[in-house]
Formats: C-alpha cells, sequence, structure tokens
C-alpha cells in the first residue's frame, strides 16, 4: 500500500476509497437499521389510521397531526379550535429539559473545570467518581430521588433536624422535582464534554489575561468561556435532548400534572388506549423540534469553533 | 530615595520552595532601568521561576521584589505594571491580531477606539499593519511572535519581560529577531528582562547577564565580563567552548598566578579571589587564544599532538592530544589561516597561550 502510495497512481486511492467505503458498511448497517427505519417507519405510522386495541389500519390519514393541534369536540363534528393540551405538554417538555440543563451547566461548569484544573493523573480519579452513580439503573435511581426529597424523607428531616424549617417542603410532585430528576439523569453528559473542554484549554492564555490587567472574571468571560464555548453547547445539547423526551423523571417524581412530552409518547404505546398514529406524529413533532434547536446549537458551534482556530 | 528609584527591579533575598524542593536559594539581584537584562541558565536553573515571580505568576515563599522601589511581591499579577512575552506566545485565538494587542490596553481602562488606535500603532512598529484583521492561526510563528511583542509592549509597562520568547523560531529567524528586540528596547525606552538558555543569545544582546544554575546565581557582569572572566567552573563551562586543566597553585601575586601541572610543566595566569597558594583548581583557556606552532613561541608551550582538524565555517577546530594533560581544541580563525599554520594531524606541535588568556576559576 505504501509503495502504490509512494507511486501516487490514483488508482491506489481509488482502492483505498473503496476498502474504505466496505469497513464504514456495518456502521451505516447499524444506523439504518436501528435510527433510519424506525423513524421512517414512525413517519409512516403518524400518517395511518388508529386501530383501538393499538396497531394501525393502513388507511392514510392526517387525523393524528389534527388532534394534536386542533379540538373538534367529542364527536368530531364542531368548528375546529386550537387544542392546547398538548401544545402545552409542549411547551412545558422544553421549559423543564430547558431548566434542566441550566441547573446541570451551574452545577456542572465548577465540576468540570474543578476536575480539569487537577493534577494530571489524579484527574482520572474524579471523572471515576462522576461516573459512579450512573452504575445504578436510571429506574431506581430516580425512585430513590424520590425517596430522598419526599416530605417525611431524609432532605426534609434534615432541614427540620436543623432547625432551617418547621414543616416539610414539599418538592416531589412539583415541575423543581422533575428538574432536578433530569438534572440528576443527565449531568455527567454536561460535565464531560466542558471537561474535556478545559482540559484542551491552554491556562497560559489565562496567565496572558491577568497580565495584561484582566481581573480574574474578565479573563473568564473574555478568554476561558471562548474557548471552551464548544464543550459547552456539546454539554446542553446532550442535557436538553433526552430531557425533552424523558418519561422516568417526570412520571415518578412530577405525578400527573407534570406531564411531560414523553409520557404522552410512552402511553400512547402501551397499554389498550394506545393511539399508534397519535404518538407516532407526537414523536415525529418532538423530533422535528429538536431537530431545529439542534441546527441552531450546531450553528452556534461552528461560530464558536471558526472563532477559536 | 533617588539611587533606589533607579533600579527598575530589585530582587532580595528571594526564596521559592515547591514542597521539600527549592527552586530558587536566596537570589538578590538588581536590574537598572532601561537595561537589557538577561537570565542565563540551562533548563531547571530557576531562571523561568524568577521571571513567573516578578510577573506575579509564582509567589514569593520568602523575599523581596520591588519595581522601581515599590513592593510588589503580593500584589496579583493583573495588578503589576509588567507584561510578559511568553514562549509559547499564549495569543488568544478567537480574537483578531489588533484585538489581541488592544486588550491590555482596554483593560487598562482606555477606550476602544483608543486602544485600538494605539494597537495599530504598535503594529505598525512591529511591521504587521497588514494581518491587524487576521486570527493568530493564520499568521506564521515569527508573526505571532511579534504580534505577543506588540501586545505586550502596547499598555507600556515599566518592565517588559520575556520567557524565551526566540526559542521555537529558526535560526535566521531567530537572529533577526534579536536585532529586532535590542532595536526596540532602544527605542522604548524600557527595561527587558529576558530569559534564555542560549549563551549566544545572551551575549549578543544583552547589557548584563546573571548566569544562574541549581537555583543560585553563579556570576553577574556585562557579556565581555562573562566570557573573559568566567568567575567558576560552571560560568566557564556554560558560556562558550573553553579548556580546562588541573593545576597546583605555587604562588599568587598582584592577581597572577603561578602554577604547575601533574608533571611539573609551569604555567602563569590570571588568578581569581579566594585561591591561595596550594590549592588544586582548574586553568580555563579558550580555543581562540591558543595557537600551534612547531616550535615553543613561549616557554609555557605545551606539547601535543594534532589528531583531527573540523572546518566549522568561519574557524577551524584542531584538537590537540596534550602530552600532560587532556585533550585540548585550538580555534585558528580562517580569515588568520595566513599568518598561522594548521597542522596535519599526527603532527607533533606545541600549543602556545597569548598571554593572560590562562585564568584559574573557583569550583
Amino acid at each position: 500500500m505504501a509503495a502504490g502510495a509512494a507511486s501516487g497512481g490514483s488508482a491506489t486511492t481509488d482502492t483505498y476509497k473503496e476498502a474504505r467505503n466496505w469497513l464504514l458498511l456495518p456502521s451505516w448497517a447499524v444506523l439504518g437499521i436501528f435510527v433510519l427505519a424506525p423513524v421512517c417507519m414512525m413517519l409512516v405510522y403518524s400518517f395511518l389510521t388508529k386501530e383501538f386495541r393499538g396497531g394501525v389500519i393502513w388507511e392514510p390519514s392526517l387525523a393524528a397531526y389534527d388532534q394534536f393541534f386542533f379540538d373538534r369536540g367529542l364527536f368530531g363534528d364542531e368548528p375546529a379550535k386550537i387544542e392546547w393540551t398538548y401544545i402545552t405538554i409542549f411547551w412545558r417538555s422544553i421549559w423543564q429539559a430547558g431548566a434542566a440543563t441550566l441547573l446541570s451547566l451551574v452545577i456542572g461548569f465548577p465540576t468540570a473545570y474543578f476536575i480539569a484544573t487537577r493534577p494530571e493523573r489524579v484527574r482520572p480519579f474524579w471523572v471515576f467518581l462522576i461516573t459512579i452513580p450512573y452504575w445504578v439503573n436510571l429506574l431506581i435511581r430516580t425512585v430513590s430521588m424520590k425517596f430522598l426529597l419526599r416530605d417525611q424523607g431524609p432532605l426534609n428531616d434534615f432541614l427540620i433536624g436543623t432547625g432551617l424549617i418547621d414543616s416539610p417542603i414539599h418538592i416531589v410532585n412539583t415541575n423543581f422535582a422533575v428538574q432536578l430528576g433530569l438534572f440528576y439523569s443527565y449531568l455527567p453528559f454536561m460535565v464531560l464534554p466542558i471537561y474535556a473542554a478545559v482540559e484542551r484549554y491552554n491556562f497560559s492564555l489565562s496567565e496572558a489575561a491577568a497580565d495584561l490587567y484582566a481581573p480574574k472574571w474578565v479573563t473568564l468571560r473574555r478568554i476561558v468561556l471562548p474557548a471552551i464555548k464548544p464543550g459547552v453547547i456539546a454539554g446542553c445539547i446532550l442535557v436538553f435532548v433526552p430531557s425533552m423526551g424523558s418519561f422516568l423523571a417526570p412520571d415518578l417524581l412530577g405525578g400527573a400534572k407534570n406531564f411531560m412530552i414523553g409520557s404522552l409518547i410512552e402511553e400512547q404505546f402501551k397499554g389498550n388506549a394506545g393511539n399508534w398514529p397519535f404518538g407516532a406524529a407526537a414523536s415525529m413533532i418532538l423530533l422535528t423540534m429538536v431537530l431545529i434547536i439542534l441546527l441552531i446549537f450546531a450553528r452556534q458551534q461552528s461560530k464558536a469553533e471558526n472563532a477559536g482556530s | 530615595m533617588s539611587e533606589r528609584m533607579s533600579n527598575a527591579i530589585d530582587v532580595r533575598n528571594a526564596v521559592k520552595r515547591y514542597g521539600d524542593f527549592t527552586a530558587l536559594k536566596r537570589i538578590s539581584l538588581t536590574i537598572k532601568d532601561n537595561e537589557f537584562f538577561t537570565l542565563l541558565g540551562p533548563s531547571g536553573c530557576g531562571k523561568t521561576t524568577l521571571l513567573r515571580m516578578i510577573a506575579g505568576f509564582e509567589d514569593v515563599t520568602e523575599g523581596e521584589i520591588l519595581l522601581y522601589g515599590d513592593e510588589i511581591e503580593k500584589l496579583p499579577p493583573h495588578q503589576r505594571p509588567v507584561n510578559t512575552v511568553f514562549q509559547n506566545y499564549a495569543l488568544f485565538p478567537h480574537m483578531t491580531i489588533l484585538e489581541n494587542v488592544a486588550f491590555g490596553l482596554e483593560m487598562r481602562g482606555k477606550s476602544k477606539s483608543e486602544a485600538r488606535t494605539r494597537a495599530g500603532e504598535m503594529l505598525e512598529l512591529v511591521q504587521l499593519s497588514q494581518f491587524a484583521a487576521r486570527k493568530p492561526s493564520q499568521l506564521s510563528g515569527g508573526q505571532q511572535q511579534r504580534v505577543a511583542l506588540a501586545r505586550a509592549l502596547a499598555p507600556q509597562p515599566k518592565v517588559l519581560l520575556l520567557d524565551e520568547p526566540l526559542s521555537a523560531l529558526d535560526l535566521k529567524l531567530r537572529k533577526a529577531m534579536q536585532l529586532e528586540l535590542k532595536h526596540l528596547q532602544r527605542e522604548t525606552g524600557i527595561t527587558f528582562i529576558f530569559v534564555t538558555h542560549d549563551q549566544e543569545e545572551a551575549l549578543t544582546m544583552s547589557d548584563r547577564i546573571a548566569v544562574m544554575s541549581a537555583g543560585e546565581m553563579q556570576q553577574l557582569g556585562s557579556p565581555t565580563e562573562i566570557y573573559e572572566q568566567p568567575r567558576n567552573m560552571f560560568v566557564a563551562d556554560f558560556i562558550g567552548e573553553t579548556n580546562l586543566l588541573e593545576v597546583s597553585v605555587d604562588q599568587v601575586m598582584n592577581g597572577r598566578a603561578v602554577c604547575h601541572l601533574g608533571g611539573g610543566h609551569a604555567l602563569t595566569c590570571n588568578s581569581v579571589e579566594g585561591i591561595g597558594v596550594g590549592s588544586k583548581v582548574h586553568m580555563s583557556v579558550r580555543p581562540e587564544r591558543l595557537f600551534t606552532t612547531d616550535v615553543p613561541v613561549e616557554g609555557e608551550a605545551l606539547k601535543g599532538r594534532v589528531v583531527e582538524n573540523i572546518f566549522v565555517g568561519t574557524d577551524i577546530s584542531t584538537i590537540v592530544d596534550l602530552a600532560e594533560g587532556p585533550q585540548f581544541i585550538v580555534r585558528t580563525s580562517n580569515s588568520e589561516r595566513g599568518n598561522k599554520r594548521i597542522f596535519e594531524p599526527g603532527s607533533e606541535i606545541f600549543v602556545n597561550m597569548e598571554l593572560g588568556a590562562g585564568r584559574l576559576l573557583v569550583d
């Protein structure tokens, strides 16, 4: 191969490319089977008619999308009004996921910064510590979160014990509980990319800024943050996207009032009351929203990278 | 007071310890106003630590640092009116060249437009005006180096600190930058403290040099003093090339000493303080102050045999096996080849010292 490359024949390059394409085949197959095919199925299902006990009838229909956006009364014969139920759930999901992302950022950034500024040989240990809670199943972690936060749970006991409060704070079944749950579920996805970015950061830039009369916080804002922005954006995406479609934390910690889009979709596919086309349509709407948000992020990211290069 | 004010930097009994390791062992030195001062030494000698202590990046374990009479060792770096040119330049990658140079000015409270105007002037000074809108990554190493210089000079620091700024450049560029730096220092009138491990660079550029080793200052002096009158073994060996002979001292008088080699051959040379009669010390003699002949020119000429002649561009180095001592290097400038003879390898010859060329060293 090396000899061929040295002779500079374009034929060699072509064979090389061909071999590379074949080697990529398994990845493409996995992506095709497990990503592309389900999405296509969802797309198709969302435009079909529902079967009452789950499943679909192969008859094209816009009923699922219609149901999501419009209210035509109980029997479907009234003039169409905007249906706010699902849009509200949707909006709540964005809001909850956003709040969880912000919470992760506020806690995750200093954590990542701390780890990345430890001596090099102890850094893996700190990263390892971050991952420990994630050896336990997400469901169990979320349930134990509920036990921790409930009115007679250790948190409230502690706060009452210290005399800070007289009666328990109701956390479970609030938006905040959901945000906490999401934050707890996805924190490492915030910490790790930021950690990687800070670790790559050249700290002599901070010294240079200090040398040029910049106080610490100005250095952080004008020198450090722009340099690690790609890591921060990646962390935000990695927390926001799964939070948005999450159903465990909202179900277990939020209760019925704090329904999120993930739970809505889950409900359409499980149990007898299911409505597959509607679940598929909600999924497609979720997917579209996430894609739009990702595109906005990605544009930010490429801007940051252009600036960084 | 006025005398004190004329010193740019006073380092007094500065000690730096990292745990059990002492990086600087009680250094005291004075750097004069408007001086090109060089800290020279091998890596790990503490020169960069000292520079970083002046900049404020390292705490001072013990001692004081004064900048034009004011104690600064407790101030954070951003409150010290000194600027640094970093070894890896440390240009802000997300800012343009102009923004980089304007940064320090803005931080000192200049308005954005004022800072940019001044930054533009600085870029003109280092001949990089046409690159003002580019990012650092779009510039060559030499250009980045000049941006770093402009950025550090823009806020008009009282002292400019340079941490091996030329080490990443190729030889030709380095030589050009050495002259440019020297000119900039003269033009701006700012005190420069330059850190390097390159003795040639230090000799070329400096008004005074502090030679450091193992956290201690070995010698402080002008380039000529350091080169021609090295105080000890380390300095003689580190600065330039030298020949060393082990001698016993027989007599010391008026700065001159008479000594003898192991085999009894007598030599006269310059002595330094702290060398007594009877002591066994080293004598150093620079290769260019030796010449070879087939008959001894003076009584103290050393007998030897030519091993090899090495052509090194401007000079020829002749390696001689001394009959009474180690190998010597004799350097003959090519311009002198008319009146000095180069002997073939194997020739039995005599190595003669110029008057006053030999010098005793303390260990």
